[in-house]
């Protein structure tokens, strides 16, 4: 009976790890055949890895006699840059903004009315943004302001809300972990709250608030859907935001149905793949960097 | 200008920032009811799509939906639970829980149409089952478990020490202690923050279009055989899900009542995704105030 019992202590814990380390086996296999697919381009299609980023010649159905096939992805890299970081230059002000209110302006009524609407705002699916996006914003801007509507504006618009709740939720948890000694002592001096908030908790909350501009950074660089239905798709680098354009992730999206596998076409929406994944890679480092710092200092 | 005017124009701005994210709130929800609600009738949610013609309804998309999110949730469930139980119990401060730390953040950031690609080369293609509900659900199984793990580790977390050093030193092993002590406290937050996950899983997209495809096969409800290519309950055959098909529809723009059909998709996706965040609470206070009896 003793014996019987501790067998399955023993068969838990072994399954509990099992199940545990299946994360890592993912994330490892992930990397390795999105790897091993997204090298490809440059193995058997002959491409420079200098040439795929930063050329913005496109001609992957060209054949080799004429030089081809080119495959420069840089108008679309730069599409994702652009569109990410714009989005991110509106909700990072806007979103300390509100995670500062439910922190400290109104406490009460932020966690009442607030908080729940951040969840919504979170819950609601991005291809539920595209689609307000291309049904209400495309048009308003094509009447309104110019162009044909489907832009990089659009595209940062969209992109701005749905990474809004990232920021929101994230920076408002670093602002309530800080020592409320800090704001004591920094009111009892004779401070307003706005000096409190602009020259203590903020700076003293800064790795944690660095931390949730990057993940609403790398949400916004790695969204497919939403971005596709508003940009125009238009393979070219942008010289107002009024301009189409094209992300790595709505070529991927459009395109990986309409190529056959194995051509150069198909292999370089791999590589793309594999850009996404090194740049979401490149910002958990950062992240990690970025919280060291903060617990260091 | 002097630091009290500051100060002030400060509070103002805090509060425009805070109103301005309720305004937006408010118009993308009252924006998607007011156009959804006018095509929504009991034929549109039940009928099939038309491919050419209009006057298509959503009935295959609504339930492959719903058959994937549960595809889905069977999997990642016993997955995710007893991960969380391993970070929470046996881990402490190993190099190998470290190792799952960090591969869950990795995974929790990953765009999910890179999951999506993970899912074309492995849950398709080598599997070579084509684009199926069976390869949509586990590509959704990869999104949604880091997740999963996270909210039943912070679940049990939750939990009192001493509830369950009471059981201990009753001479329970800690594999008894974690389902008949353990668990039970934690049910609560666990329901909570499945409800919460499912709605992520339900609304996804991006993941889905190369692994459970974008079209669905004729199906017959009637046909109870799983086996059978025409069955609702084959989980080998293709199924775009209702988020699929919103950006199908819209990207394809074959059909001419796009607007229509989008509108209508978009209310009953969001429905189903409000749904599921009042349950979630309303459930969690509910189960919280049996156990407690409070």
């Amino acid at each position: 009976m003793l014996k019987k019992r501790y067998f399955y202590d023993r068969l838990g814990s072994a399954l509990t790890l099992f199940c545990a380390s299946l994360v890592i086996v993912l994330t490892v296999s992930i990397i390795y055949f999105i790897s091993s697919k997204g090298i490809a381009t440059f193995i058997s299609d002959g491409v420079s890895l200098r040439e795929f980023l930063f050329s913005t010649q496109w001609w992957p159905d060209r054949p080799r006699a004429e030089g081809g096939p080119q495959l420069g992805a840089l108008s679309m890299i730069i599409g994702s840059v652009l569109v990410s970081l714009f989005a991110v230059g509106i909700s990072a002000p806007l979103g300390i903004v509100v995670a500062v209110f439910l922190v400290e302006i109104a406490p009460g009524w932020g966690q009442r009315v607030l908080q729940p609407a951040v969840e919504l705002l979170a819950g609601i699916p991005s291809v539920v943004y595209g689609y307000i996006g291309l049904s209400l914003l495309v048009p308003f801007i094509r009447d309104n302001i110019g162009g044909g509507g489907f832009s990089l504006l659009a595209g940062f618009l969209v992109l701005s809300v749905m990474i809004l709740p990232t920021i929101i939720s994230v920076s408002a948890d670093s602002i309530k972990a800080l020592h409320i000694e800090w704001k004591h002592a920094s009111l009892a001096l004779g401070a307003t709250r706005w000096q409190t908030i602009r020259m203590v908790l903020v700076p003293a909350a800064r790795s944690g608030l660095i931390t949730a501009v990057v993940l609403g950074l790398a949400r916004a660089f790695g969204e497919a859907l939403a971005v596709q239905m508003v940009i125009g798709n238009t393979r070219q680098i942008p010289t107002s935001i009024l301009d189409p354009m094209m992300t790595l992730t709505s070529a991927i999206t459009m395109d990986m149905g309409a190529t056959i596998a194995g051509t150069p076409w198909n292999n370089a929406l791999w590589s793309m793949g594999l850009i996404l994944l090194l740049m979401s890679l490149f910002f958990i480092m950062l992240i990690r960097v970025v919280v060291r710092r903060g617990v260091a200092q | 200008m002097n630091n009290i005017t500051k100060d002030r124009l400060a509070t103002a701005m805090f509060w425009l920032g805070a109103g301005l994210v309720l305004l937006i709130l408010g118009t993308l929800i009252a924006y998607i009811f007011y156009h959804g609600i006018k095509s929504i009738d009991w034929k549109f949610i039940t009928s099939p799509p038309q491919s050419i013609r209009a006057g298509g309804g959503i009935g295959p998309q609504i339930f492959n939906s719903f058959y994937i999110l549960i595809l889905t949730m069977s999997i990642s469930i016993p997955i995710g639970l007893l991960g969380g139980i391993y970070l929470a119990e046996y881990a402490g401060r190993s190099k190998m829980a470290e190792g799952i730390r960090v591969a869950i953040e990795t995974l929790t950031s990953l765009p999910s149409i890179v999951v999506g690609l993970f899912g074309l080369l492995v849950f398709v293609n080598i599997t070579g089952w084509g684009y199926s509900l069976m390869s949509g659900a586990l590509a959704l199984t990869v999104f949604n478990l880091p997740f999963l793990v996270r909210v039943s580790e912070e679940s049990i977390n939750g939990v009192s020490r001493e509830l369950a050093a009471g059981s201990l030193a009753l001479g329970a092993t800690k594999w008894q202690t974690i389902w008949a002590v353990i668990i039970p406290s934690a049910f609560p937050s666990l329901v909570t923050g499945i409800i919460i996950t499912s709605g992520r899983v339900f609304g996804e997209a991006a993941a889905l279009l190369y692994t459970a495809g974008m079209s669905s096969p004729a199906l017959d409800f009637t046909n109870w055989n799983i086996f059978s290519p025409s069955s609702p309950l084959n989980p080998f055959r293709p199924a775009e899900t209702l988020a699929v098909h919103i950006w199908k529809v819209n990207s394809e723009g074959i059909i001419p009542d796009v607007r229509r059909v989008a509108d209508g998709s978009a209310a009953v996706l969001v429905m189903v995704v409000l749904a599921f965040n009042f349950c979630a609470r309303w459930l969690g206070r509910l189960i919280y105030r049996r156990l407690t009896a409070e």
